[in-house]
């Protein structure tokens, strides 16, 4: 079973719940991979601290323009629509870090001068942490296209029982690239006027690509009633709530678990896996 | 005229909060929400929007189903797995190519590679963006359509409207609110601009991701302060980021305290500083005149 976290607003508690979540189902016995597909900003590995046993590039496809061959008939540059392709004087020049990997450019080119070259753009790393299969998906600095590196991370999706998907925040092509394919999406909201702007945004968006998904409400006595509200005249579950608890807020700067400061958690998310995986497959 | 744009790397670490209290305490500027996938600036703003317009993100591909001869060559085209097949003879479906619009990325390869000319490809309205009016001056904002791509490009556009008006006004001060990350929105919304402030807060997650952001606002040679949220959540962090700072031999323009006050003045729909006296507010008057001086 695929479950992702997910939430409009950045900072909501997404790989709190997701490495939390992934612990609790890990110390039952089964066997859970957490896979970090933030991968502007992964942290996972803070609170999962695992061992790194694999590394492997993340690469796109980039053209390579032979100019023994290439007549400069810019058949190529008038193909691309992204603009990362041009005819120079007597150059071809290729922009990579704003191509798509479309192959439409060596698709077009009339002399077969253009091959399509791998560019690495980000890791993936693969260990082990807290008995949870860990996967993670790391862009490089400076790269501006991140989908590429989390569509090679979900290929290696595991044959573990439970896979915990943490996506980025928002409601883009970054996210859409982490939650397509799951089974159930949690989103992770808090009780204030911005997590409840953006909570209706990531309904909009779990509801367009048709996902099965519940609440979890984070600090939830630091806000407002209109969260949970929205929540009952739109039926959405309310899986969790949270209570603000500054000794949670100070072990997650130290990189530690919610039960690290309070047991009950640990049986808390095992609850709260259990209730999705009941409405999963009943 | 100055582009000012406060981003973090890690979401939530109080960027829109810092950036509505930060259009209280300047004069003369034009606010621009660049998280064009959750915009929040507007609601502590008290906007009146003026002027819609559609933002076209680029182009789509869509399958004309009585053009197509379901010969799917489109299929072996495709690189972004856009192409669906369904065949199922057995409920007595007929077999049909389409397009799933969410994998699409627009390039055309397929259009160009049908035989039949079967595939149309179309302008797509991916977002919306506004005008509005607020008492702190004007606010160019937007909406990026839900599960829509081209963020990149909403954010260039708004930008851009937003210096235009501030040529037009005679405005001194662009405040830009960034997106959480560091890729392609982010780059689009920093690259070029005057300073850029990072709002971290004294967490292991934040300081990584800021860590990050550094290198990418190093990469592009921009200006760059700090900002340490929450300071007091764990302070022996907080003396690290400082030391980080100084080894960067980047600014520390203010240290705001955790405080309620800030969820208080959000439920309020006002900015921190508006909101009546607090330690938070006191804090982030102080912050403004460590940037105005690092601007001006």
């Amino acid at each position: 079973m695929k479950i992702a976290i997910a939430s409009g607003k950045g900072g909501t508690g997404k790989t709190t719940i997701a490495t939390n979540m992934a612990v609790a189902i890990a110390k039952e016995g089964r066997d859970v991979a957490y896979v970090d597909c933030d991968v502007e900003e992964p942290n996972g590995h803070i609170f999962l601290k695992p061992e790194i046993k694999e590394q492997y590039d993340a690469t796109v496809l980039v053209p390579h323009v032979d100019l023994n061959k290439c007549t400069l008939c810019g058949d190529c540059s008038a193909a691309c629509v992204f603009n990362a392709i041009a005819v120079l004087g007597k150059t071809v020049e290729v922009f990579p870090s704003i191509c798509h990997s479309c192959g439409g450019c060596s698709d077009v080119c009339p002399e077969n001068a253009i091959d399509d070259i791998p560019r690495t753009i980000g890791h993936i790393s693969r260990g082990v942490g807290m008995g949870v299969q860990f996967y993670e998906g790391r862009l490089n600095v400076g790269e501006a296209i991140s989908p590429p590196v989390t569509k090679a991370l979900r290929k290696l999706d595991t044959n573990s029982e439970v896979i915990i998907i943490d996506a980025p925040p928002g409601t883009s092509c970054p996210v859409i690239e982490a939650i397509s394919g799951t089974d159930y999406v949690i989103l992770v909201t808090e009780p204030t006027p911005f997590g409840l702007n953006d909570l209706k945004l990531a309904v909009g968006m779990v509801q367009e690509i048709g996902l099965p998904h519940g609440i979890v409400i984070n600090r939830s006595d630091i806000g407002d009633g209109k969260t949970e509200e929205f929540c009952h005249r739109q039926n959405l579950d309310i899986l969790m709530t949270i209570p603000f608890d500054r000794r949670i807020a100070e072990a997650y700067s130290r990189g530690e678990m919610m039960s690290d400061v309070n047991s009950e958690y640990e049986r808390r998310f095992w609850e709260l896996y259990s209730s999705i995986a009941e409405k999963v497959s009943p | 005229m100055t582009e000012l744009v406060i981003v973090s790397g890690k979401g939530g670490t109080g960027k829109t909060s810092l950036v509505g209290s930060l259009a209280a305490l300047s004069e003369n500027k034009v606010m621009v929400d660049c998280d064009v996938d959750a915009a929040d600036l507007h609601l502590i703003l008290n906007n009146r929007v003026q002027e819609t317009i559609e933002f076209i993100g680029g182009k789509g591909a869509s399958i004309v189903n009585e053009k197509c001869t379901n010969c799917g060559i489109c299929l072996d085209y495709c690189r972004f797995d856009a192409i669906k097949h369904e065949s199922h003879p057995e409920n007595g479906d007929e077999e049909r190519y389409w397009i799933d619009k969410h994998a699409c990325e627009g390039c055309a390869v397929c259009v160009r590679n049908c035989p039949e000319q079967a595939i149309d490809f179309n302008e797509i309205v991916s977002g919306e963006w506004y005008l509005s009016d607020t008492p702190y001056g004007p606010l160019v904002h937007a909406r990026l359509g839900i599960a829509q791509a081209n963020s990149g490009k909403l954010v260039s556009v708004l930008r851009k409207q937003a210096l235009l008006l501030a040529e037009q006004r005679g405005l001194d001060l662009i405040l830009i609110d960034g997106p959480p990350g560091i890729g392609c929105p982010v780059i689009a919304s920093i690259t070029g601009t005057g300073y850029v402030l990072v709002v971290t807060e004294p967490s292991m997650s934040a300081m990584h991701d800021m860590e990050r952001l550094l290198q990418l606002t190093a990469h592009f040679g921009i200006p760059t302060g700090i900002c340490i949220n929450k300071c007091d959540i764990n302070p022996e962090l907080s003396s690290q980021i400082e030391e980080k700072a100084r080894k960067l031999n980047l600014p520390v323009h203010g240290r705001i305290r955790h405080d309620e006050a800030v969820t208080r003045a959000q439920l309020n729909q006002k900015s921190v500083v508006e909101n009546g006296d607090s330690p938070a507010a006191r804090d982030i008057r102080a912050l403004w005149e460590g940037v105005k001086n690092a601007i001006s």
